[in-house]
């Protein structure tokens, strides 16, 4: 490989940078707590100090609304919230800031383009091609197009060890296929799925694509150019940064064509008895006041992740990961969803034989380990591996391996519990 | 206690591993399933109701957590043979007793589901003739 080796993170340190991840619970006056070891990173992430240090002080000294107050202060909160959008500009490779469009997440970025490229776009008969292994934020505002447009919404299957069945890609991916939404990464099986060549097969055919980057973007590098995608939606939760901000990057022609999603104030240029005209990029598609706040402490996460680097990030998580299928794969009973850790991002799912996903959890949680259990809002998935829930550990670069160590420890234990004869 | 201690006791987990009347109900007239969205929870109630308002005999199939599962188990063994209208009056809260374990809000759900599908299964008959698992499955 050309590329400069990742230096390996300094995790101590790191943690200090995050003050929820000093926490001791389930303590009483007899008996001493146990320290969180929080696995949950799939579902949000935790901030760092920088982080929530920058929200107090945009209230503290520099809030107002944007883009509207002929005063210091809206000046002051505009530039800090314009600046924000340019660091997401930079950390995905986008062409022109124009491109960002700033959403309160990952669900309503789809939402957008679903609503607004689908119906200007989609005719009965029309394909949307998903695949077997999307959350339903992929799902159902797809379903809903279909609904209103008459299009048809396929899914291309996976294989029985949760990689996309790329053999049977060409017949699902065809001239009738308007769109193909797909994730980048898979929030329950951890599958890293080949995005370049899945936009490149869609392009051949004029697909449009839009990749779901939520489980991507805040733990790869992403460069929306190198990768040519048309659409590419994440939230900033899942990378250090706060709930309610979420981006959708869209190729600027395609975004100049489409009409505006939700109506209101900020998307308009002109507004008259007789009817409106909507405003540039990317002011189009934010109606109303923004996410200002949380916009801008996306903006400090970005900072911090890319001090900390990207990819040195995705090699720890890739580590913690081997880690995980070598410590796992020693308990009895344990079965891995997904395929090999080489083809995985920091994610691992498993069921284990005769104890449901939610009292692994609950088992776990006694122990101070955080871990998803249920069915990932991904249904489908489930449904097409066979089973009503699962158990999921994901990380990201403030876990250790001795967290997994602990993981293992704890499944030992909760097993203990329903294997009792 | 703690909470975990008090949830997986031995009460508890023998109504998970060998539970009462798990299976298809022998002349079912009634029937009800229905699922905990939020897990994936899966119970169906099959029952055996007499002319004469009693419920004769009562089962249960499903697929899910220790607490769904059995406090499924402790309902049905409960149920069966009470008269139709104790099953109706029989409330929420006397499950949450039933069960005994102290349930967060969530996991009180899971408790429940079973009870919420018994209550519909009253209201369920199957097409005459009676046995016919699957009638009202989705």
């Amino acid at each position: 490989m050309t590329t400069a080796l990742a230096r390996p993170l300094d995790v101590e340190r790191l943690r200090a940078d995050f003050p929820i991840l000093s926490t001791v619970l389930h303590g009483t006056a007899e008996k001493a707590g146990v320290p969180l070891v929080y696995l949950d990173n799939a579902a949000t992430t935790q901030r760092p100090r920088q982080v929530i240090q920058s929200i107090t002080d945009v209230y503290e000294r520099q809030y107002a609304n944007v883009h509207r107050g002929i005063h210091w202060l809206s000046d002051q909160s505009t530039d800090l919230f314009e600046e924000a959008r340019g660091k997401v500009r930079s950390f995905i490779g986008a062409t022109a800031p124009e491109e960002v469009i700033f959403t309160h997440g990952t669900t309503e970025s789809i939402n957008l383009v679903a609503r607004s490229w689908g119906d200007a776009n989609l005719r009965p008969g029309d394909e949307i091609l998903l695949t077997e292994m999307e959350h339903h934020a992929n799902v159902v505002p797809w379903y809903q197009a279909a609904a209103r447009t008459g299009a048809i919404v396929r899914f291309l299957p996976i294989t029985d060890d949760g990689r996309l069945a790329l053999d049977q890609l060409d017949k699902f991916l065809t001239d009738k296929t308007r769109v193909f939404a797909f994730t980048a990464v898979s929030n329950v099986l951890g599958t890293i799925n080949p995005v370049a060549d899945l936009v490149a097969a869609a392009h051949r055919v004029g697909a449009v694509v839009l990749v779901d980057a939520a489980q991507s973007a805040p733990h790869q590098k992403v460069d929306v150019v190198a990768l040519d995608v048309d659409f590419l939606a994440f939230s900033g939760h899942k990378m250090l940064g706060p709930t309610g901000v979420g981006v959708l990057y869209g190729r600027r022609a395609l975004l100049e064509a489409m009409p505006p999603f939700l109506g209101g104030g900020s998307m308009i240029s002109r507004v008259t008895t007789a009817g409106f005209e909507p405003a540039e990029l990317p002011a189009k598609f934010e109606a109303g006041t923004p996410p200002i706040v949380p916009a801008i402490a996306l903006g400090t996460a970005i900072d911090y992740l890319e001090a900390v680097g990207v990819n040195a990030i995705h090699a720890h998580e890739l580590a913690l990961t081997r880690k995980a299928h070598d410590v796992l794969s020693t308990i009895p009973g344990l079965k891995f969803l997904g395929p090999a850790p080489e083809h995985k991002s920091g994610i691992v799912s498993f069921k284990l034989d005769k104890v449901h996903a939610h009292d692994v959890a609950q088992l776990l949680d006694r122990q101070g380990v955080a871990v998803r259990a249920g069915h990932h809002c991904a249904m489908p998935l489930h449904k097409r591996l066979g089973i009503n829930a699962s158990s999921r550990a994901s990380f990201y670069l403030y876990n250790t391996p001795a967290e997994v160590v602990t993981l293992g420890r704890a499944l030992d234990e909760a097993l203990r519990i329903f294997r009792r004869k | 206690m703690p909470l975990e201690d008090e949830l997986y006791q031995d009460r508890i987990l023998d109504h998970y591993e060998e539970p009462f009347h798990r299976g298809q109900c022998p002349g079912a007239t009634h029937a009800h399933e229905d699922e905990n969205p939020l897990c994936g929870d899966v119970v169906r109630v099959e029952l055996s109701i007499d002319p004469d308002g009693k419920l004769r005999d009562a089962w249960f199939q499903g697929d899910g957590c220790c607490i769904s599962q059995a406090s499924a188990s402790m309902l049905i063994e409960k149920m069966e043979g009470r008269k139709i209208d104790d099953v109706k009056s029989f409330s929420a809260e006397d499950m949450l007793e039933l069960f005994g374990a102290r349930l967060t809000p969530n996991r009180q759900k899971c408790c429940l589901l079973c009870w919420r599908v018994l209550q519909s299964a009253l209201y369920s008959p199957l097409a005459a003739g009676g046995d016919m698992p699957g009638e009202t499955s989705r």
